[in-house]
Formats: C-alpha cells, sequence, structure tokens
C-alpha cells in the first residue's frame, strides 16, 4: 500500500519505535509523535479489554487507564485544532471512542448482574410496577369472568375461545369420566421432560409476546391477557358444570400459581411501557419509554426463570402427584413463596444505578 | 484493517456524547443499510450454526434421532429424551441467547455487527446497561422472529391471513428506523439505546517525516521543490486531505493525475518521473500554511472560500 521507501522508514514492533521527532517538518506532526506512545499504549489495553474484559488486563495498565483515555481525550481537542492531517484525527476520534466504551462500558459481568437480580433486583423491579399488576390483575380477573359468563350463556362460545387441538375431547357435554381423565396422573416419567422444554418454551415465548406488545400503549398485552384468561373461564365453567371444579383447581394450581402469575406480571410490564409511553409526564417520550423498558425488561427476565419452574411443576408434579390436597399444597406453597419474595424481600445495600453511574471515572 | 484513512464526515448521522468529564465524542449513527447488513450476516451465522450442530448430532447420534420419529407414541429411550430437551433448549437459547449475551460483551455487538464495523450504545453517552440489552433484545421478538413465523406457516393456507397479518407486521417494524433520526427501532426506543460505527482504524505513519516532506528535497533527483505564497494560497482544507488521501494510497496514475493538475494549476511545468517527491513537499508546505494560519483562527475549507 506504501511506497517503497515508506515501508522501510519505521518498523511496527509491538511497541512503537521512537519516531524522528525533531526530523518531522510540521509542529502538528510533532505534536502527534510525542504523544503516540500513550496513544499506541491506551490503544493495546482497550484491545485486550474488548476481547476478554477486565481479567486480560493487568493492574498497572489498569491503573494508567483512566489517564491514558483522559491525554487521548485531550489530544483529540486540540489536533482538532491545530491539525489538518485527516488520518491522525481519524485514528484518534475512533481511538477515543472505544477506549470511551471500555471505560464506561458495564462495571458488572453477567453474572455479578444476575447475583444482583436475585438478591434485591427483581422483586425491587416487581414491586416498582405494582400499579400494572393490579391493572393487570384486574383485566385477568375480569376476563375470566366474561370467559365463564360467554359459556354459561351459550355454550358455542367454548369453540370460539379454545383452539380444538388444546380441547381434545375435553368439551361441553364431554361426560365427567373423561374430564377427570384427564386431570388424572401418568405412571412413569417417560416423556414428561421433553414435555417440560416445549411447555417451556411455548410459554416463555407468549410472556416475551405480552411484554413485547406493550410497546403499542398497552393495549395489546391486555387483549392477549383477556383472551388467555376467558379460555381459563370457559374451561372453569366446563368442569364446574361436571361437579369437578375442586379437582380441576388442584390440578391447574400445581404450575398455575407460577405459571399464571408470570403471564400476569408479564402483561404488567408491557402494560408499564405502554403506560409510562401514553402518559410521560415531564420526561420526553422517549426517555419515559426507556426508563421503564429498562425496569420491565428485569421484571422479564425473572419471568422467564418463573416459566422455567412452572414448566418443571407442570410436567413432573401434576402429572405424577395424585390428589387434590397434594396438588393444592404444592401450589400453595409456590404462590405463598412468590408473594413474599416479592413483596415481602426487602434486602439492604442494593446497589442503586443512579448512585453506580455518578461514581463515573472517579 | 487498512491504513488511516478519515471517513468522510456525514453530517446528517453525526452526533456528539458529552462524557461525564465533559469531553466531546463524535459518534456517527450507524447507517440503516449496514444495520441491515448485520442482521442478514447474524441469521445466517445463526441457521449455519443450528444447521452445523444438527448434522453433528445426527453424525454421532444417528440411531436416536431415528428414534425421534417414535416419540409421538411415547416409546423413547431416556437418552433420545434428553437430546429432544436439548434441541428445543438450544433453538430457544438461538432465539433469545444469541443477541443477548453478543450485546453482552465488552464490544456491545453481535458478530453480524462487529464485521459491518457497528455497536450497541446508550443513547445520550449514558453507561450501557445490562437492562437495556435485554430489554430491546425481547423487543426483537416481535420485530422479527414473530412476523417470520407468521410468514414461515403461511404458505400451508391453515392459518387464513396469518401471512398478510404478518407481513404487514413486518413492514411496519422493518420500516420504523426510517421514520426517526437515530435510525432506532422499536427495542432502541425502548431500552434508551441506539446503534453507532465503531470504526477500528490503525494509526496511520506522520506524513510529514517521510521523503521531500522534510526537506522539500526530492530523493531520486536532489531537486528542491519550494512553493511560494501564491501558489499555496490556492488550495484549501478539503484539497489537503484529498491530497493525503491520495499520497497514502500511494496509486502510481492517481499521483502522476494529481501532479499534472497542481502543477497546471500553479503554472509549473509538469516533469515526469518525480512525481511523488514533488506532491509530498507541496503536501507538507501547503500544511504548514494552512496549520499556521489556523493557529491565528483562519481558516480555508477549500479552494473556493
Amino acid at each position: 500500500m506504501k511506497a517503497p521507501t515508506i515501508g522501510s522508514w519505521f518498523t511496527r514492533g509491538e511497541i512503537a519505535a521512537p519516531a524522528d521527532i525533531e526530523g518531522a517538518a510540521l509542529r502538528s506532526d510533532r505534536f502527534r509523535l510525542e504523544r503516540e506512545g500513550d496513544w499506541r499504549r491506551l490503544e493495546q489495553i482497550v484491545i485486550r479489554m474488548e476481547k476478554g474484559g477486565l481479567r486480560r488486563v493487568d493492574d498497572e495498565d489498569l491503573l494508567a487507564l483512566p489517564t491514558l483515555y483522559r491525554t487521548a481525550a485531550s489530544s483529540l481537542s486540540v489536533a482538532r485544532e491545530t491539525s489538518l492531517d485527516a488520518a491522525t484525527l481519524g485514528y484518534l476520534e475512533s481511538l477515543v471512542q472505544r477506549a470511551w466504551f471500555q471505560v464506561y462500558g458495564p462495571r458488572k459481568g453477567f453474572f455479578a448482574w444476575l447475583r444482583e437480580f436475585f438478591f434485591g433486583g427483581w422483586s425491587r423491579a416487581v414491586r416498582e410496577i405494582w400499579l400494572d399488576i393490579c391493572i393487570a390483575l384486574f383485566v385477568c380477573v375480569a376476563g375470566a369472568v366474561v370467559g365463564w359468563l360467554l359459556v354459561a350463556q351459550n355454550s358455542d362460545w367454548y369453540y370460539r375461545l379454545i383452539p380444538i387441538g388444546l380441547a381434545g375431547d375435553r368439551g361441553p357435554g364431554a361426560s365427567r369420566e373423561t374430564l377427570l381423565a384427564s386431570l388424572g396422573t401418568e405412571e412413569s416419567t417417560s416423556g414428561l421432560s421433553t414435555f417440560a422444554a416445549s411447555l417451556f418454551s411455548n410459554n416463555a415465548g407468549v410472556c416475551i409476546l405480552a411484554f413485547a406488545l406493550g410497546f403499542a400503549f398497552g393495549i395489546p398485552s391486555l387483549m392477549l391477557l383477556v383472551h388467555n384468561m376467558a379460555m381459563l373461564g370457559a374451561i372453569l365453567w366446563l368442569f364446574s358444570e361436571a361437579g369437578l371444579i375442586v379437582e380441576f383447581s388442584a390440578w391447574l394450581s400445581v404450575h398455575g400459581t407460577t405459571e399464571l402469575f408470570g403471564i400476569l406480571l408479564s402483561g404488567a410490564a408491557g402494560l408499564h411501557i405502554g403506560r409510562s409511553m401514553a402518559f410521560p409526564g415531564e420526561r420526553s417520550v422517549l426517555e419515559a419509554a426507556s426508563i421503564s423498558g429498562r425496569r420491565s425488561a428485569v421484571v422479564m427476565v425473572g419471568v422467564v426463570i418463573m416459566m422455567v419452574v412452572a414448566a418443571i411443576l407442570e410436567a413432573f408434579p401434576r402429572q405424577l402427584v395424585e390428589g387434590a390436597q397434594n396438588r393444592f399444597i404444592i401450589g400453595g406453597t409456590f404462590g405463598v413463596f412468590w408473594l413474599a419474595y416479592f413483596f415481602l424481600y426487602f434486602p439492604s445495600g442494593g446497589i442503586v444505578d443512579d448512585l453506580d453511574d455518578a461514581e463515573g471515572l472517579a | 484493517m487498512s491504513a488511516a484513512i478519515a471517513p468522510l464526515p456525514t453530517d446528517k448521522r453525526q452526533r456528539t456524547l458529552i462524557t461525564p468529564e465533559g469531553i466531546a465524542i463524535p459518534v456517527t449513527i450507524a447507517s440503516r443499510g449496514s444495520r441491515m447488513g448485520a442482521l442478514v450476516l447474524d441469521f445466517l451465522i445463526l441457521i449455519f450454526g443450528l444447521i452445523a450442530i444438527f448434522v453433528f448430532l445426527a453424525f454421532v447420534a444417528e440411531g436416536l434421532f431415528e428414534e425421534m420419529d417414535n416419540a409421538v407414541e411415547g416409546a423413547i429411550s431416556g437418552a433420545a429424551e434428553f437430546l429432544i430437551i436439548l434441541l428445543i433448549l438450544l433453538i430457544f437459547m438461538a432465539r433469545y441467547g444469541y443477541f443477548l449475551t453478543m450485546e453482552l460483551g465488552p464490544r456491545g455487538a453481535t458478530w453480524g455487527k462487529r464485521m459491518v464495523g457497528i455497536r450497541v450504545a446508550a443513547r445520550g453517552g449514558g453507561r450501557l446497561t445490562p437492562e437495556a440489552i435485554i430489554a430491546r433484545n425481547l423487543l426483537r421478538d416481535i420485530e422479527l422472529f414473530m412476523p417470520l413465523i407468521f410468514l414461515l406457516i403461511a404458505p400451508s393456507g391453515e392459518s387464513g391471513s396469518f401471512g398478510l397479518a404478518g407481513m404487514v407486521w413486518f413492514m411496519v417494524f422493518m420500516a420504523f428506523p426510517f421514520f426517526n433520526k437515530d435510525a432506532m427501532r422499536a427495542g432502541d426506543v425502548i431500552a434508551g439505546t441506539w446503534v453507532v460505527d465503531a470504526p477500528r482504524t490503525r494509526l496511520a505513519e506522520a506524513l510529514s517525516t517521510q521523503g521531500a516532506a522534510v526537506q522539500g528535497t526530492s530523493d531520486m533527483t536532489g531537486a528542491r521543490y519550494e512553493f511560494g505564497e501564491e501558489e499555496l494560497s490556492i488550495y484549501g482544507e478539503h484539497e489537503l486531505q484529498t491530497l493525503e488521501r491520495m499520497l497514502r494510497d500511494a496509486q502510481p496514475e492517481a499521483l502522476s493525475a494529481v501532479h499534472a493538475t497542481i502543477c497546471r494549476k500553479i503554472g509549473w511545468d509538469p516533469g515526469a518521473g518525480d512525481e511523488r517527491a514533488f506532491l509530498e513537499a507541496f503536501y507538507a508546505q501547503l500544511r504548514a500554511r494552512l496549520e499556521g494560519d489556523m493557529r491565528f483562527g483562519k481558516r480555508k475549507a477549500d479552494k473556493f472560500s
């Protein structure tokens, strides 16, 4: 790429060879050559950080990083005023930007973040969207009641609400025995873990959908909740007609307390985004959306975890444990656990994000 | 990575971040085209990665795959069951995990984004938090995966107008970045992020330490090039930086063309064979003059000003 005479001018080693500063004809090039060593050192550190985080950088370099970063940044502002060397300016701009991303990059690793999430972050985020949870809960209950009433008035509604594949032989007019059999247990665990994995994948997908639809001012999230709960209401009616409401509730509660709670939270998280975009208050819409979006994202990570738990419960205990009482105990325990974890668990010493940001480079 | 040549500024996409210590850092919003390119690359990586894993598994555990066909009837061994779970989780991870974990890394970019040289950053110069990355990638699900699934099941005809709905949906979200000046997609809005160019330029050699730039003397012929006040006042910064690019590219034909043009402009008689030395000397002296003026606050943007 270079003319042959230039290629031999100085060799590019590991550390930049001290260039002929006096030999440079231009003042701006002398400025550059004097500082080039620092820039290159910063570049090396940044490259190492980009490859593998802080662990690959030794202490000495890490201590020098803020100083080197500021040197490069001030070099950039001086160079902008004194140099017309486009290549140097371009290099400095990219270097300062890359260094900035590393210096102000995520301070916590993923696992540190996860720990903070379990010990406080999750339950705090859930508490912060309490109003949306209340609205979503109201909508859920209303949906279930509507589903029940619709089917009670005209059983044709059942087929409109419940997809054929899901209904199976559970339909209006099915015998009590058929319905009871569908609440029965399996004899062996064979195939159940596959069932669990596919349940998880499916349910987590539904929850993420309920959350993501909150983007359209939360209305689709609520519609999704209403639809799902209307289905539940219809099935509840079906079983209560056959006098099996207690058995069905027990069967459902095993995983339902976890799963329905998760769906409720994801709908609430979606609603939270939608609500803050519709009513941003004094903030700009974009700002409001991003603040609520980040908060809801924390809730959603929790929802995915709840879906894992729910899928395991749905596939194993529900299919294997018999008896309404045992099923209620399992379901009730999980329900109480989630409620206690979200609303009674106030760990102290949680890291406040703003504080974290304010520390900056200091 | 080629030697550093400053990208021509595209003003509409230029933004300035002010860091907490008050340093202005220029960033360029990634073009919509490069983001599209990155997305296509990521999809190719995901699809070929999954195919490779499937082929590998099929190769290692051929019998188990045959057994999976019988899984519906319920007769299945533990190993095959494990394999099915593995596959279900693998697809789940590919759908949600790939973008998430890649963007959580120090580069803030998936492989596709790295290849086209862009990365995710917090809007307005804050710290990029894990929550933001999670939020923007959860939204990807409705922007991309849901409508794609609609489109995939549409041809079967079972779902009525699902295909059309998926198409409209897809179009709405794909068009989203075109309706705001920061080229944000819906996920960026929710997460408070944007996608910026992440140039990785290498420091090029200083031109004024080389060849005829130093003394104005040609190594080859010994001729000395000195330009007077009048000759140097023709060109401005734009021409200087164009000349810099040409000197760094070092294409002989381009250099001799430029040499001829400059000679005509300043009224010299263009010789032949020593173009590079001439241009180096001209570059160094023009830059010295322009930078000298710059220190006194006089700037000349191009030859017309």
